[in-house]
């Protein structure tokens, strides 16, 4: 349990993905400009997440990964090179799978996540998520936590900065940093402030 | 056609970068720049994968039913990514190493697929192939700057020679920690970003609010 808890730290503060690996900033930066809206696409790439790692977890143990397919008698069979194809397809499919599901059967959730639930698929995040699971090697249940937590942090960043952004309207820029220059700075404190956690292990 | 061409090579390197003006693909951009060599190495991979998928989804492009084009792209970016990653880990394992998930981070890089549905949709292969490749550099330009100060003002050293001799071994040097970590990086593309504005006013912002100062013989 407390491995688990400890993963969950590490990923959420210390190893975020948007603060420490930059990863979605294209998002990251575009939507963060509200933050009732900077919440929609945090909830939905929380849900994503959570989604689409334990399932590439399976497959890259079950299909991909090197000696993966013995339980069919190929335990020579190495396909780890489909690696990248095949976890984008998995997340544009679940991604896909997830809007009609939620359009079924909670409404008032598609609802409220609304045109980011098809741009996650593009959110670079989402797919390193899958990634780092195969470089470190995570069992499927380290890969739940991971998913969770890891969206977890990256919601955190998101609505912080969306939050700072909003005040942020009310102070005198100067005109060549003016939107995004600013924002830079803004996402460059934040990040030093996630800083402070490097190095809290339970 | 030859004025043409040259505009849609040169265009995105200053005028319309991808990374400071249009905001795409920042991941990667500030991820391997703390070192020059992994830099460069990305920039080469990021430039030949836009460059080629440019070309490719453009020659396509007529056969493609609208409704699964964005499906036909990403495969088309994935299979040259799958062949990139293969090569640099073949041939360079160690960068490949220290690039890690970045590689094949360059599947979900907005410049590419952007490129692919903006402009390699519309145009033909040989000018999309140029626009690939001149977004392409525009993204290696910011990369390369954004490195050569990071590694050379956080180390004292470039490509692994060391420069600026270091005050721990004798010379005068104190290197600078913080350009090593993360948020320095965003700091830098900040600065980039500002000087670029200050030199072509018209890629300025406008201010989505306006502080009106109350002169004191307005005050009734």
């Amino acid at each position: 349990m407390e491995h688990y808890i400890n993963l969950a730290i590490k990923a959420i503060f210390i190893e975020n993905l948007a603060l420490s690996f930059f990863l979605g900033m294209c998002t990251f930066l575009a939507i963060s400009r509200k933050v009732d809206t900077a919440m929609g696409l945090g909830a939905a790439v929380i849900f994503v997440q959570a989604v689409t790692v334990p399932l590439n977890a399976l497959i890259y143990h079950n299909l991909l990964g090197p000696g993966a397919l013995a339980w069919a008698g190929l335990s020579a069979i190495d396909l780890s090179f489909l690696g990248l194809i095949t976890y984008i397809g998995v997340i544009a499919a679940s991604v896909q799978v997830l809007e009609m599901f939620l359009d079924r059967y909670a409404p008032a959730l598609y609802h409220a996540l609304g045109i980011f639930l098809p741009l996650i698929t593009v959110n670079c995040a989402i797919l390193a998520g899958s990634l780092f699971m195969v470089e470190r090697d995570y069992s499927f249940g380290e890969s739940v936590v991971y998913g969770i937590s890891s969206g977890a942090g990256w919601a955190l960043a998101v609505v912080t900065l969306a939050a700072v952004r909003e005040k942020l309207k009310y102070s005198d820029v100067p005109d060549g940093l003016q939107g995004l220059g600013i924002t830079f700075i803004t996402a460059g404190l934040i990040a030093m402030a996630f800083l402070a956690f490097s190095g809290i292990q339970l | 056609m030859k004025a043409e061409s040259k505009r849609t090579l040169l265009d995105p390197i200053v005028e319309n970068n991808p990374v400071i003006l249009q905001v795409l693909g920042i991941c990667s951009a500030l991820a391997v720049t703390s070192r020059l060599l992994p830099s460069l190495i990305m920039s080469l991979a990021l430039t030949a994968v836009i460059a080629f998928s440019c070309l490719f989804i453009s020659m396509v492009r007529k056969a493609v039913p609208g409704n699964v084009r964005i499906i036909v792209q990403m495969t088309i970016i994935a299979s040259l990514v799958i062949v990139v990653d293969q090569l640099l880990r073949a041939y360079l394992p160690e960068v490949s190493r220290q690039l890690s998930v970045f590689v094949g981070l360059i599947i979900t890089n907005c410049i590419v697929l952007g490129r692919a549905e903006a402009y390699s949709m519309k145009n033909g292969p040989w000018l999309s192939f140029l626009d690939g490749l001149g977004h392409g550099l525009g993204y290696s330009a910011i990369l390369i700057i954004v490195a050569t100060v990071r590694e050379l003002f956080g180390t004292g050293s470039l490509l692994g020679q060391q420069l600026l001799p270091l005050k721990s071994t004798g010379g005068w040097y104190e290197p600078n920690g913080l350009l090593v970590l993360a948020p320095s990086a965003f700091f830098l593309i900040a600065a980039i970003i500002w000087a670029v504005r200050a030199w072509k006013p018209a890629q300025q912002e406008k201010p989505e609010f306006q502080i009106r100062v109350v002169h004191r013989t307005e005050v009734s």
